[in-house]
This record gives C-alpha cells, structure tokens and sequence, in this order.
C-alpha cells in the first residue's frame, strides 16, 4: 500500500527534477511563470548579462498592472503615470516580453489585467500546476489545487532562465472549515476570520490546505479569495483541491485543454486531493456558521474581528501602536467608523461577483457626502462583462468612480492613494501602515462592507441592505 | 554574490513585531529598473519626517546606532509582499544581517539569495539580544554560532544549501543549470505523458 499524501505533497512530488537532499534542496519544476513589470526588470538584465534565452516562453505570460494608471489614455494616447520612472518599467517589461518572445497582455489587450486575475480567466492556472510569480498573492492559484506561490526577483532569474527553482520542501497546514457561512457573509469575511484565528505568521513555513464542508461550498472566484489571503497568514502558498466547481470553471477557457485533452485532464485533476489518512504537519479546525462581517482594525491582517465585537485590548506594545495609529478605541466595535475613503477592488476583490455584491448593496442609493469611493475591475474582461450588466452605471449612479483595470489602491503606487489620516475601507489584502498612502489608515473588508460602508459614511454591516435575502431578517 | 564567511558588528535594534516590507521599502520607490539605490529611502517613512529631515525618535538614525551592519528586530521581520527590493534596501542602507527570532519565508530566501544573512534564533536569545542594543557581536557563517562579547554564543540553524552558498559565493542559477539534462528528461516525460 502507498503511503496516504496530501494534495502538496502530490503536487510538489510530481514536479521534483531533482529531489531534495540534505545539503540541498530541491529542483522543481515550474509549469506557469506570471510575469508584471515590478519584479521583472532586474531578472531580465541577468539573462541578458549572461547571454541566455527564456526557456520556455510558451510557459510565461505578463501583464501590466502594479504601476498602471486607472484613469483611461488621453485622446493622443497618452497615460498619465505618476512618474516617468513608473512609464519607464512598464516600457521596460513591453520590450523585455518583445526581446524575449512573451507573450504580454499590455494595453493593447482586450484580457490585460490584475496577473492573478487573468491567469484563471484564461485557463493558464489549471489543477496540479506550479505557478510562480514575482508577486506574494501568487497563492491565489492555489484555489484551483495549483502549487502556487509568490519568489523575489533573482528567482524570476532562475524561472526565466531554466525553468526550475531550488526549493526546500514546506509543511502541510490543514484549516478544517466546518458547516456554512451564514447568508450575507462572504469568503473575505472567513479568511478574515481564519487569519485572526492562526495569526499573522501562523502558516509561515507552510502550505495551508483550505477544506471542509464550507470551502467545498465556495464558488471559484470565492475560493480565489481565500487563497490569495493565506499569505496574509504568513503562509507560502493556500490550497483547495479542485472539484467540480473547478472543472466547470475552468472548461472552454481559452488556454485549458479542449476536446480529448480536456477528458484526460480532468480524469487527472480528480485523483488531486489528500488521500484519506494522510498526514498534516499542523491541522485547525473553524466553524463558518459562527462568522460574521469581519473587518480589520489594526495594521496586519490578523488583527481582525467581527465589527460588531468589541477591539480587543492590546495585548502589547505593538499592538497598542497599531491601535493609536488606527484610531481605534479598544473595547468599541468598529462599525460606526466614520470612512473617508472606500475601495472596491485589487487581486483578492475585484472579480464579477465581487463587484455585483458591492452593486447589490449601492443600486438605488449613493455614496455618502464627503466620502470617495473607487471600483476597480481587476481586468478587461471583468469590465465588459461588469458593462454588459449594466454594474458601472450603478456604481457611477451611486457616486462612485469606475476604473480601468489595474492594482490601483492595493498598493498604490499608480497615483491611487489616499491622503494622510484618511480612513479606508479596502476590499485588498494589506492594511499595512502607509501601504495605501503615507499615513493613510486601512480596514480590509468585503466588497458587500465596503459598498455598505460606502453609503453609509461609516463601517456597516452589509445584511441590513440586502434587498431580497433572508440575511435582512 | 560575494562569499560572507562571518560578519563583526554593533548592532541596532528595531523591536517592532511584524515588521512588513512595506515599512522596509514603500511601494511607491518598486518603480526603479535597477537593484541599487535603494539605501535612501530604506524605512522612509519612519526615518524621515514631513519636511525631508531626519527623524531623530527613528532607532536607526540614532548616532550609536550609525555603521552596524547587525540588525535585530522584532518577531516575524520581512512579511508581506515578495519584493527583492527589501533585501536590497538594507544591504544598500549598510545592514548585513538580520537577527529575529521570526523572520517571514520570502524575505528569508530573498536575502539569503544576496547575502544578507538572515538568521532565526531563539526567543531567550532574541529577548537578550533586544536587551542590549549596540552589543558587539561576531556571526561565524561555517560555525553556526553568534559570538558575545564574553565569550558566549548563540547557535543558529541555516539550511546547509545556503550556507553552502555564502560561504563559497555559489552562483545559484549556474547550479540550477548544472542540471540541464535532468530539466530536459523531465520536460520529455511530462511532454509525453499528456
Ligand atoms: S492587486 Fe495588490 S496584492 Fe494583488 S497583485 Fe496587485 S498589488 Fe499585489
């Protein structure tokens, strides 16, 4: 009988060019490169340093998305980058993917976008892969069973270059989420949850394995949240094994395989979870059915809680720190926060049934007096088809802004960012301090939160605008 | 990357948990196409203030702690973003070695990768050595040990693969390349598996 192994330990075995050994590590292989242009120019300089080829150019694909405006070109073409330097990278990745034979989505493409939203949409991230990025929310991918996580730049070297990267192997981390999530709560509330839970470096060192009744219950596009946030817990990579809901997703895309290829692909992605008996090295088990809107109030995303509990006290001086530059109060809950600022969008918020969640909530009623709101699709593709429903007359109608695709305010560095002392109410991953200005003051929240929080000039609690669900109740 | 065999130093201490790497080097300076240059605006927005000038509260613009090249920090240094810009902020701003008694994965590999030493030590130790700021320390890279000024030392583990590769300035791309022929086999068996 074979030894019991997890979906990781399938997935890192099956793509071992040379095993790990003591005095080093493995040689793996990299079945998807994602390529953008922040992490890019230094690994390309290498190659060219050494007179080397990409390897497989047929295995990468890029995009623009970091330092992109989201304001639309001026009618002579012209985008207004904040700095030359940021039009430099970007022209420096469309020539480094023209030198190199890349295929790029740039501005010209009708599928450019956030790179771990295009990924799926094209069908490039499929179940059993490895996928690498220059990028830490690589992790997404994980949600289609994917072994995918985010190296620095001289690894984007390696990966150009041969490939492979030297990896030591990782441990397994299973988060058991039990029963349902409660209507009108989301995926980002859960993962909110599950980081407060393990804490802010709970994964590191690991690969987390998202399973149980309530993962196996979420849509792609929910799973891609929880996945691109276990990061957030410090961990290397997140997981989901693929199942149906994957297979269905995933099926006519434009990169997945078609026809017979399509059938033996799926007959191989089914055999792709842990077997019964395998072994985590840690294991924790959640229950959805107590989650509820949860939302931040410190500066890392373990320091969340259900805004309608109490803050919890410091339990150091960091934390106390953290509160100070908050503004927050211990022992007050955080809805009822007055909100400067609301964002709709970034890598782990910005797909179509996030923005028809944020629509749902803003149809018929308008963004408060005195409060910003932006909405940024995370690709072309989520736009037309958020454009065809008719989504950014909705937002536009309530007050909002609509945007061309892009990172935007996740970590503005585009010119989307908000002023010093502002409160933000952001649907991304990272509430450090400054991440979205310089002593800008970020709550991470759901996309149906902040289009609530949104109308109501303060932190709210989406169920309460729902129109049909029994979550009004 | 040059061969880092040990490291003598003062150090500095930062005791902030969960230091990100944002706070190390803010997005809005990831525009550069280059790895250097990047010493000037390591911790920005702690080290300066409003009008450009030097914050004198910032632990590292302290006179005593000017020139250590040892950093101790607080528990999980480096998480967040992978950006390779952070290692090469600190070693450009003159840090050659970070202690912790947590550091996050990607920062640690990105470090290792251009030989700042990155290196995990126990929480006792880490309490100690947060305990006294400026403490003169020699990090031996072959031995695995930090050395007290008295005489004492502190173990650490490294992977052997990246001590390997300090010690000796290993080019690591050129050792991935070495194996070209299993890369091939490997793309072979995949490629007529499908
Ligand atoms: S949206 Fe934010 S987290 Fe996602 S890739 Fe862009 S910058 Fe990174």
């Amino acid at each position: 009988m074979t030894t019991p192994r997890t979906l990781f330990e399938k997935v890192w075995d099956a793509h071992q060019v040379v095993a790990e050994k003591p005095d080093a590590p493995a040689v793996l292989y990299i079945d998807l490169h994602l390529v953008h242009e922040v992490t890019s120019p230094q690994a390309f300089d290498e190659l060219r340093r050494r007179e080397l080829p990409v390897r497989r150019p047929d295995r990468t694909l890029a995009t623009l998305d970091h330092s992109t405006p989201t304001l639309p070109a001026a009618a002579d073409g012209t985008r207004p980058y904040t700095t030359a330097q940021a039009e430099a990278q970007v022209h420096t990745l469309e020539n480094n993917c023209a030198a190199f034979g890349i295929e790029l989505h740039g501005w010209d493409s009708d599928a450019r976008g956030i790179v771990h939203v295009i990924g799926p949409e094209l069908g490039a991230t499929q179940p059993g892969m490895t996928i690498v990025c220059g990028d830490s929310h690589t992790s997404t991918h994980g949600a289609f069973g994917a072994l995918a996580f985010g190296i620095g730049t001289t690894e984007v070297g390696h990966v150009l270059a041969t490939q492979c990267l030297l990896q030591r192997k990782p441990k397994t981390f299973a988060i058991h989420v039990d029963h349902a999530l409660p209507a009108g709560v989301s995926a980002k509330d859960l993962v909110l949850h599950v980081i407060a839970t393990i804490g802010v470096g709970g994964g590191t060192g690991h690969v987390l394995e998202f399973r149980g009744p309530a993962i196996e219950a979420l849509s792609m596009e929910e799973r891609m949240t929880v996945c691109n946030m276990a990061i957030e817990a410090g961990a290397r990579a997140g997981m989901i094994a693929p199942d149906d809901t994957t297979f269905a997703w995933l099926k006519g895309r434009p990169r997945a395989p078609q026809g017979d290829a399509w059938d033996r692909a799926v007959a191989h992605w089914k055999t792709l979870k842990s077997d019964d008996g395998a072994r985590y090295d840690r294991e924790v088990r959640i229950d959805a059915s107590t989650v509820r809107p949860t939302v931040t109030y410190g500066t890392h995303p373990g320091m969340a809680a259900a805004m309608d509990a109490p803050v919890p006290a410091a339990a150091n001086a960091q934390e106390s720190r953290a509160l100070d530059y908050m503004q927050v109060t211990a022992g007050k809950a955080m809805a009822g926060t007055p909100v400067d600022v609301v964002f709709v969008g970034s890598c782990t918020n910005s797909r179509l049934p996030d923005l028809r969640a944020a629509a749902e909530v803003l149809r018929g009623r308008s963004v408060a007096e005195g409060v910003r709101m932006l909405v940024v699709p995370g690709s072309e593709s989520v736009r037309r088809a958020a454009e065809a429903e008719g989504l950014h007359e909705v937002f536009t109608a309530a007050g909002a802004e609509w945007r061309v695709p892009g990172c935007s305010m996740c970590i503005a560095m585009n010119g989307d960012l908000a002023q010093p002392g502002q409160l933000v109410v952001s649907t991304s991953n990272r509430n450090f301090e400054g991440r979205q200005g310089k002593g800008a003051r970020t709550v991470l929240a759901s996309p149906a939160t902040a289009a609530a929080s949104a109308v109501a000039g303060c932190i709210a609690d989406p169920r309460s605008f729902f129109q049909t669900s029994e979550a009004a109740a | 990357m040059k061969p880092l065999t040990q490291l003598r130093s003062r150090t500095a201490v930062l005791a902030h948990t969960n230091i990100d790497t944002d706070r190390i080097i803010p997005a809005r300076f990831l525009t550069t196409t280059e790895r250097t240059g990047l010493g000037e605006h390591a911790f920005e927005d702690w080290r300066y203030r409003a009008d450009g000038s030097d914050n004198p509260d910032f632990e590292l613009n302290r006179p005593e702690a000017r020139g250590c090249q040892i950093l101790v920090a607080g528990r999980n240094f480096g998480c967040g973003s992978s950006r390779e810009h952070a290692p090469w902020a600190l070693l450009d701003f003159g840090i050659q070695a970070v202690l912790s008694s947590e550091i996050a994965d990607i920062f640690r590999s990105n470090a290792l990768k251009n030989g700042l030493l990155a290196v995990v030590v126990s929480e006792a130790e880490h309490r100690w050595l947060l305990d006294h700021p400026g403490v003169e320390l020699r990090i031996d890279v072959a031995g695995g040990f930090i050395e007290l000024p008295d005489d004492g030392r502190f173990a650490f583990e490294l992977d052997g693969f990246a001590r390997h590769c300090l010690l000796h300035g290993v080019d690591q791309l050129g050792f991935i390349r070495q194996h070209a022929a299993e890369i091939e086999a490997f793309e072979q068996r995949v490629e007529q598996a499908a």
